[in-house]
């Protein structure tokens, strides 16, 4: 059974938000730390209700909200969500207002609000949306399995249109921890060198990307969700090779049918170098596109690189800000996503025009 | 009872008003008054220990005192003159 | 592909006991697992009653094989998913293409709780090995990689139905043949950040919380964790499965971040969806492990959308919290366990402190312990923040 992507919505450091050509005006940093470009949310949400929200979940109503809107669709049977660190801000300010009152006069907003479901939640209290509502919070495969769950229940034929997607946010918080676990570039790099770099260390990103998916195309359907696949902790290269192989002849595709493939590379030397791997064993011809320099890195990043992929299906061109290598041919029919987070969480998702 | 006023938008985090809008008598959790609900109600317990000592233990007091500023006003006055 | 998906086994530790066969064993002797806090450092100590594992974090990492330092939440996971494993009948786990879907509402904060004063008084302050495994994924993937576990991990979190959540993936995961065999459930230690984040809602009874009670106050916190394995019908062809996991639902309330509805819409469209997909009427449920946590609110929502569903014919029922306390994020596992275990003894558990019939209800929750029932299909439910309603259906074949 085909799953197809009936509109999808994208919130992000780039100006995704808008509409316009993919990418026209790329926006470039020179920044260890990217902040989204915000809407005006209120556009989606009244006052009363976004005065309790913080960005990470105002930011899922927009991409949720711009995903629906592009598929023409108002009422999802069911809400998916994968997010790593769930609602940090408001799990910050609880904790701070916890130690420094030592557990007195505390108030329940921020506590309700760090939720992990909250984003998913709000969207269906929002959409009053009685359906399925799942949250995935499992670090680097969060979204991807927000987009597994949301296939089989399609295949099972119990949801007709379901609104799946992912997203995390940076606060100031998990930016000064995450820095001292060494994650990120100690200089600030520019954006369209990012990839380039010749040391370890990535730049921090945040985001949310929505997809709405359905087992019959809409008007603004250009691409078929054909398949996802993660892989935890392989114990070499050649695990990850095999896999992306036995994922391929699974789609009965062959590495030849592949006309695009869009991967994770972080600037991050050390963590880039199976990327090389894989292209150079599986793809040394490919064309290859690149995201994270745009979006900057977070285990929901794969999001933005779907969300990105469609994008290219439906322009049938590679905008020149996401190429990273060869040429893509003209016709760009399918196009295989490869991700992986900090080398543990490796991800595949196959997109096909239709 | 502007100062309540104030309390109140900085505390439930309202935005687009100002005490002015509030009417000593507007009711504060019917829809056509501020539309206030029960996350608010709660919060507004936690102002009235930390700004004014008053301890409410059980919420269900909570709409019968948080009808509108002035009965606040007037629950403030009498808890507060109660202890002197 | 596998249609049906089978329970091969269970595993459970609560604040009644360490393992199954304790936990039934506080069962019989009706004695629930409430205290003051011996192992949770809070200044609400003496305050609000409490549903600890009785056990140290010292004396956990032992039964654990585990590390001492790391999060309880992981710990707990750890012992109560090697239980049910062992309680399968599979052999050595690197066999099999297993999946590890857990639960949890809030990984490994008790840790990070620890942390955050120093952090806050220095931002190079505080050692962070003590938030390395923040996340609620890091805490799956310690007992994951500890179990042996690559095929499929992952980890949900809806609030207090993350557990049963787990279960339904787990079921799909099967059903799609992506793998056979799949240990679902959840897991969540006592914190201090849960435990002082329950009482601003202001529905913690200082008092050992009465479910389904018209005096009831609130609710008590518990800790645990609980775990069923999930299997093909091929596989459990080689086995004795305990029963089958024949129907599940989640539904949205819809209606509040954190109440229920008055006319418990979410409750009824996940019994309701549940019944649907297992193909079972009302009058054929034997039991119902409610959430019942002991809140106004929560109880009457959950009654009256039982009362709409199963009037005039009402199932034996109770809330096993009346013993565990709520175990949030764990609860819907263990009371998968507990209700999977139902089916296959013909158990039906007691709940504790019933005294007073509620008003609204024209049915009361069962208040002792017996077995021998022919219970041919046990319903479990689990209510959740944000409107998330599960309900999961175990019958015997």
């Amino acid at each position: 059974m085909a799953i197809f992507i009936l509109g999808t919505g994208c919130i992000s450091p780039q100006e995704t938000a808008q509409g316009g050509p993919l990418l026209a005006a790329p926006r470039e940093y020179e920044q260890v730390r990217l902040a989204t470009v915000d809407p005006d949310y209120k556009q989606w949400i009244d006052v009363k209700q976004i005065r309790r929200m913080s960005r990470v979940v105002k930011m899922g109503v927009g991409a949720a909200n711009l995903s629906l809107e592009a598929a023409g669709i108002t009422a999802p049977d069911a809400i998916i969500t994968g997010t790593a660190y769930g609602c940090l801000d408001d799990t910050g300010v609880f904790l701070t207002k916890m130690v420094h009152q030592q557990e007195e006069m505390l108030t329940p907003t921020a506590f309700i609000q760090s939720t992990h479901n909250t984003v998913g939640g709000q969207i269906a209290l929002l959409l009053g949306c009685n359906g399925y509502n799942n949250t995935f919070v499992h670090r680097g495969f969060s979204f991807e399995n927000a987009l597994l769950d949301a296939i089989m229940i399609l295949k099972e034929g119990s949801a007709q249109h379901i609104l799946a997607g992912g997203l995390d946010e940076i606060t100031n918080y998990s930016h000064q921890l995450l820095s001292r676990f060494g994650i990120y570039k100690k200089t600030p790099v520019k954006t369209m060198e990012l990839l380039n770099s010749p040391d370890t260390g990535t730049i921090a990103g945040e985001g949310a990307a929505f997809f709405t998916l359905g087992t019959t195309r809409g008007p603004g359907t250009v691409a078929m969700l054909s398949g996802v696949s993660t892989l935890y902790k392989p114990l070499w290269e050649g695990e990850v090779i095999g896999h992306i192989m036995k994922f391929l002849e699974d789609n009965n595709y062959t590495p030849a049918d592949i006309d695009l493939i869009v991967t994770g590379r972080n600037g991050d030397i050390d963590q880039d170098e199976i990327y090389e791997e894989v292209a150079e064993a599986l793809f040394p011809e490919h064309a290859e596109a690149c995201f994270k320099h745009l979006c900057g890195e977070y285990p929901t990043a794969a999001g933005f690189g779907v969300w990105m992929a469609n994008a290219i299906i439906a322009e049938q061109k590679v905008p020149e800000a996401a190429a990273f290598f060869g040429r893509a041919p003209k016709k760009i029919k399918n196009i295989l996503i490869y991700n992986h987070h900090q080398g543990t969480h490796h991800s595949l998702v196959l997109l096909t025009a239709c | 009872m502007s100062d309540l006023k104030a309390q109140i938008i900085e505390q439930l985090n309202l935005q687009e008003i100002t005490p002015e809008n509030i009417g000593n008598d507007q009711t504060l959790f019917s829809k056509d008054g501020l539309g206030l609900d029960s996350i608010d109600a709660l919060e507004l317990i936690v102002l009235l220990q930390q700004h004014y000592n008053i301890r409410i233990a059980n919420p269900e007091e909570g709409p019968k005192i948080f009808h509108s500023v002035r009965s606040m006003a007037e629950y403030i006055t009498a808890n507060q003159t109660a202890k002197a | 592909m596998s249609e049906k998906v089978w329970i091969a086994g269970g595993g459970v530790i609560s604040g009644i006991g360490l393992d199954l066969k304790a936990c039934l064993q506080s069962f019989r002797n009706m004695q629930p697992g409430m205290a003051a806090m011996q192992y949770l450092p809070s200044v609400h100590r003496n305050t609000f009653p409490v549903a600890e594992v009785k056990a140290d974090n010292a004396t956990l990492a032992d039964m654990a094989r585990m590390p001492e330092h790391i999060s309880r939440t992981a710990l707990l996971s750890m012992i109560a998913a090697r239980e049910a494993w062992k309680s399968s009948g599979l052999d050595d786990i690197s066999r099999y293409r297993v999946g590890f879907v857990s639960g949890n509402t809030v990984g490994g904060m008790d840790k990070t709780e620890n942390f955050f004063p120093e952090f806050l008084t220095n931002s190079r302050g505080g050692r962070l090995q003590q938030v390395v495994h923040h996340e609620c994924g890091s805490v799956t993937e310690l007992v994951a990689d500890m179990l042996g576990i690559r095929h499929h991990v992952s980890t949900i979190s809806t609030a207090c139905s993350s557990g049963a959540n787990a279960l339904m993936y787990g079921s799909r995961l099967i059903r799609n043949n992506i793998v056979d065999v799949v240990i679902a459930g959840g897991t969540d230690a006592l914190t201090r950040f849960t435990l002082n984040g329950f009482n601003t809602l202001m529905i913690l009874d200082q008092q050992p919380c009465r479910p389904f009670d018209d005096t009831r106050t609130g609710l008590n916190l518990g800790e645990g964790a609980g775990y069923v394995v999930l299997v093909s019908d091929s596989l459990a062809a080689q086995l004795q499965p305990w029963c089958r996991f024949s129907g599940f639902a989640n539904a949205n309330d819809a209606y509040h971040q954190t109440a229920s509805s008055p006319d418990g819409t979410g409750n009824y469209l996940a019994m309701k969806g549940a019944m649907d997909m297992s193909g079972v009427q009302p009058q054929q449920i034997g039991y119902i492990n409610l959430h019942g946590t002991g809140t106004q609110n929560n109880d009457v929502s959950e009654g009256i959308a039982i009362n709409r569903l199963f009037a005039p014919h009402f199932p034996a029922m109770s809330s096993t919290k009346s013993f565990t306390g709520h175990t949030l994020g764990a609860s819907g596992g263990i009371e998968a366990v507990f209700s999977a275990l139902a089916v296959k003894e013909g158990i039906i558990y007691p709940n504790a402190r019933f005294e007073h019939q509620m008003k609204e209800l024209p049915f009361a929750p069962v208040t002792a312990y017996s077995t021998g029932h022919d219970l041919q299909h046990v319903m479990s439910n689990s209510f959740g923040f944000g409107g998330n309603c599960s309900s999961l259906i175990f019958s015997k074949a």
